[in-house]
């Protein structure tokens, strides 16, 4: 490349790829099941013989 | 459902615990010397391998390699194990991680305040460490990757998306920043030149703080604070999009290092736009942090490891709201080069990163050794003396910092500078250096006081064994149970399909902005006045690097009336084309030295290396005694080091190499003849002379000494354009 001229495509290119891709994981993210929600956040209490409390 | 058992590997947490905490004093106490340099110059007088210049990379290597980097190891080995129901891969893959990161900084530890540095900020490392860390880096991965497969946790958890990020982009930004053509065993000169290499640079240097510095340590909150308040995440849907989030805008940042700066504005605005965007997923990170809490803040009363992470995720908050304000164009132009930059870095590194790290050790050894902690007195107040250690250091800088930009950027009616001397800006903050000193000395207490504590409970607990666990093998998964599956759960089962999407999320922004950067020609525009370095100035630009000269001095004038007013024309991209590595700096404890060439005489220069407050009264910078030693300088790997940048694309002919050795000597002998001008460098280097001859001692002309080729750097700089003055001065 010698100059930077008809470079606008790329950052309008990217900037899709970015949009899309966030709104696709907002939406499935809030469509998320709220039972495995909180499975998935009690795995590091899954552990029973450990001390957990202070 | 057949259940499995199996043991957790804890030894290999505990060695990483010592190691950890072993070198956080190794490293915090060579940053309090440092500091301590700031008052007293002379401390380490004559000592090369304690000066300044040499001791700043080996703080910042070790307090992030040595004593981050272990805390890490220590962290993730002690949660991946128990997040994926799995004992590490293999056991000598973990040994070798071990013992090999521990040899890596030892290397460190001798190579660095020996000269043998690449200049690149936390990446310092010469060329054959590289390549270890590589090493290390890869068998790291494998154990990671191996436990993960071999899990019997179905899905991974948040943390460990964390982790495999920060394996995958540590690997990205190491390899890349550190290509380099080797001229030795421990030396190399960068393949990126100017611009192109500040840009790699910081794109590594950046995402050095976001891969290394948050996103484990984001991982390692994500474990250890809900199962000290034993509550589970607030939000698991925010650190899902958070984690997104953060690694793909991270990387993007880097250009705000280098505002204001020679490179091309756009890569600058993406750094600026990317920067405030960062503010989103960095405070997710932080919120779900903080309001994990909810519920038990009763217990952060009492509680010294609640209290360490409260202040850790706030400092992280902090610490993530300034750096996008400091990305701001017109906060930077304030900011860049002063001590502002050293007071962010330290709320980050002291708070969330120390703070972060306490707390896991005080919450791991004793589980681990099977007792209570010794003293909770002991363990509080260290968390109030590193406290206020953390604000003693980081007011001062702030007003420090702000005091010397505004005393920079002052105007006399005349226009001319209020402050043109640099040196009266910095003998005006003195106090401040005073006292970040003494807030630096209370986090060292505070961390004496931590290694006491954990001395006394491995001392009455017992010897750290391997943790029995059980839980069944994982099932084969029918199709009938997936069919509803949503795609992220999908995702989570996939570690390897995870971790690709990862890399895909982190590579966009660094070829986005450094592939243009590279390939397209008139970012950097060619100046036809600007040529490459002669053979001494080249050594010079070598003794330069050795010397750690880069902490301290800038080589980067910014387009603003008051760098124009006191040091010249404002830099161009096209100065910097043969720069193999570029030195524009980060810090100006000491003048920018970008147009020093012809500024001052060769006596002036000479007599300031000898003794700074010679010629400055009240200078901070070392004394460079050692360049003057009566011993040859060593021009035997010139021919080498032109023949490596002639590779690199320096237009240097098969000419210019070959006549290295005549060059050097001619132009060594046209400083010493300028030398000889001044009468009291006659009297004292005859004086030499003739004690020497009467000794019988060998004695080498001032012109084959270091100092010369040193003198020579210095009077090329920023020479090759010459602007005409429209006016007379």
């Amino acid at each position: 490349m010698d100059t930077i001229s008809g470079i606008e495509i790329y950052p309008i290119i990217s900037l899709l790829i970015f949009f899309i891709f966030f709104v696709a994981l907002y939406t499935w993210t809030y469509t998320y099941k709220k039972e495995k929600i909180t499975e998935l956040s009690h795995i590091p209490f899954e552990n029973e013989n450990e001390i957990d409390t202070i | 459902m057949e259940v499995q058992q199996f043991y957790y590997d804890n030894k290999i947490v505990k060695n990483f615990l010592y190691a950890t905490i072993f070198w956080g004093a190794v490293g915090m106490l060579v940053g309090l010397l440092v500091a301590c340099l700031y008052l007293f110059p002379n401390l380490t007088d004559g000592i090369s391998w304690l000066s300044y210049g040499r001791l700043r990379p080996l703080h910042t290597n070790a307090v992030i390699f040595a004593f981050v980097g272990n805390a890490i190891f220590a962290g993730i080995y002690y949660s991946l194990q128990r997040l994926l129901k799995a004992r590490m891969f293999n056991d000598t893959l973990s040994k070798i991680n071990f013992w090999a990161w521990q040899f890596i900084i030892v290397a460190a530890a001798v190579t660095l305040p020996l000269g043998y540095t690449s200049s690149k900020e936390y990446a310092e490392l010469e060329w054959p460490i590289d390549i270890a860390i590589a090493v290390v880096w890869v068998v790291f991965g494998i154990n990671m990757i191996g436990t993960i497969l071999r899990r019997r946790e179905r899905h991974l958890y948040v943390a460990i998306w964390f982790y495999l990020a920060t394996f995958i982009t540590v690997a990205v930004l190491h390899i890349f920043n550190s290509l380099a053509l080797p001229v030795n065993a421990l030396k190399s000169y960068s393949v990126y030149a100017g611009v192109q290499d500040a840009l790699v640079q910081w794109w590594y240097g950046h995402n050095a703080v976001a891969f290394f510095l948050t996103t484990p340590f984001l991982g390692l909150m994500y474990y250890f604070v809900p199962k000290a308040a034993n509550r589970p995440v607030y939000s698991y849907r925010l650190s899902i999009i958070h984690f997104w989030s953060l690694i793909f805008i991270y990387i993007w940042a880097g250009p705000h290092h280098l505002l204001y700066s020679a490179l091309p504005e756009w890569a600058q605005n993406l750094g600026v736009v990317f920067s405030i965007m960062l503010i989103a997923p960095s405070w997710g990170g932080m919120i779900n942090g903080l309001l994990t809490l909810r519920g038990v803040w009763d217990k952060v009363r009492t509680e010294p490891v609640l209290k360490f992470f409260v202040v850790a995720i706030t400092g992280y908050g902090m610490a993530t709201f300034e750096g996008p304000m400091l990305s701001l164009k017109n906060v930077n132009a304030i900011a860049h080069f002063t001590d502002w930059i050293v007071a962010h870095v330290h709320v980050g590194a002291l708070a969330w990163n120390g703070f972060m790290t306490f707390g896991m050790i005080y919450w791991l050894i004793p589980r681990m050794t099977k007792t209570s902690l010794y003293s909770t007195k002991l363990a509080n107040f260290h968390f109030w003396i590193g406290t206020l250690g953390i604000i003693l250091y980081t007011l001062p800088m702030y007003v420090a910092g702000f005091a010397q930009a505004s005393m920079w950027k002052q105007f006399n009616p005349d226009g001319t500078l209020v402050y043109g001397n640099f040196l009266e800006t910095v003998t005006s903050i003195m106090p401040m250096y005073w006292m970040r000193a003494i807030g630096g000395t209370l986090y060292l207490i505070g961390l004496m006081v931590l290694v006491y504590n954990i001395i006394k409970t491995v001392k009455q607990g017992k010897t750290v064994e391997d943790e029995l666990a059980e839980a069944p093998a994982l099932q084969k998964i029918t199709n009938k149970r997936i069919k509803d599956e949503k795609f992220h759960p999908w995702l989570e089962r996939r570690p390897i399909q995870l971790t690709i999407l990862a890399t895909v999320a982190v590579l966009i922004g660094g070829i986005i902005q450094i592939v243009p950067t590279i390939m397209v020609k008139s970012n950097i525009p060619t100046i036809a006045a600007v040529k490459p370095y002669t053979p001494l100035e080249l050594e010079g630009r070598d003794l330069y690097i050795r010397e750690g000269c880069v902490g301290c001095h800038s080589q980067m004038i910014r387009p603003f009336r008051s760098e124009v007013e006191r040091y010249g024309e404002y830099s161009k991209s096209g100065e910097y084309v043969y720069d193999h590595p570029f030195l524009w700096g980060s810090k100006r404890t000491g003048p920018d030295l970008m147009r020093v060439g012809g500024k001052y005489s060769d006596n002036w220069h000479f007599n300031h290396m000898w003794d700074p407050r010679s010629t400055s009264a009240g200078s901070i910078m070392p004394a460079y005694k050692w360049l003057f030693d009566n011993e040859k300088m060593d021009y035997s790997e010139i021919q080498t080091k032109m023949e490596v940048m002639a590779k690199l694309g320096v237009p240097y002919t098969k000419e210019d190499i070959a006549n290295a050795q005549k060059a050097i000597e001619k132009q060594a002998l046209s400083i010493e003849k300028n030398l000889y001008t001044d009468p009291d460098f006659r009297k004292s280097y005859e004086e030499s002379r003739k004690a020497a001859a009467a000794k019988g001692d060998p004695f080498i002309p001032m012109y084959q000494r270091e100092i010369i080729p040193m003198i020579a750097y210095l009077q090329r700089m920023g020479t090759d354009i010459k602007v005409k003055e429209a006016q007379p001065k």
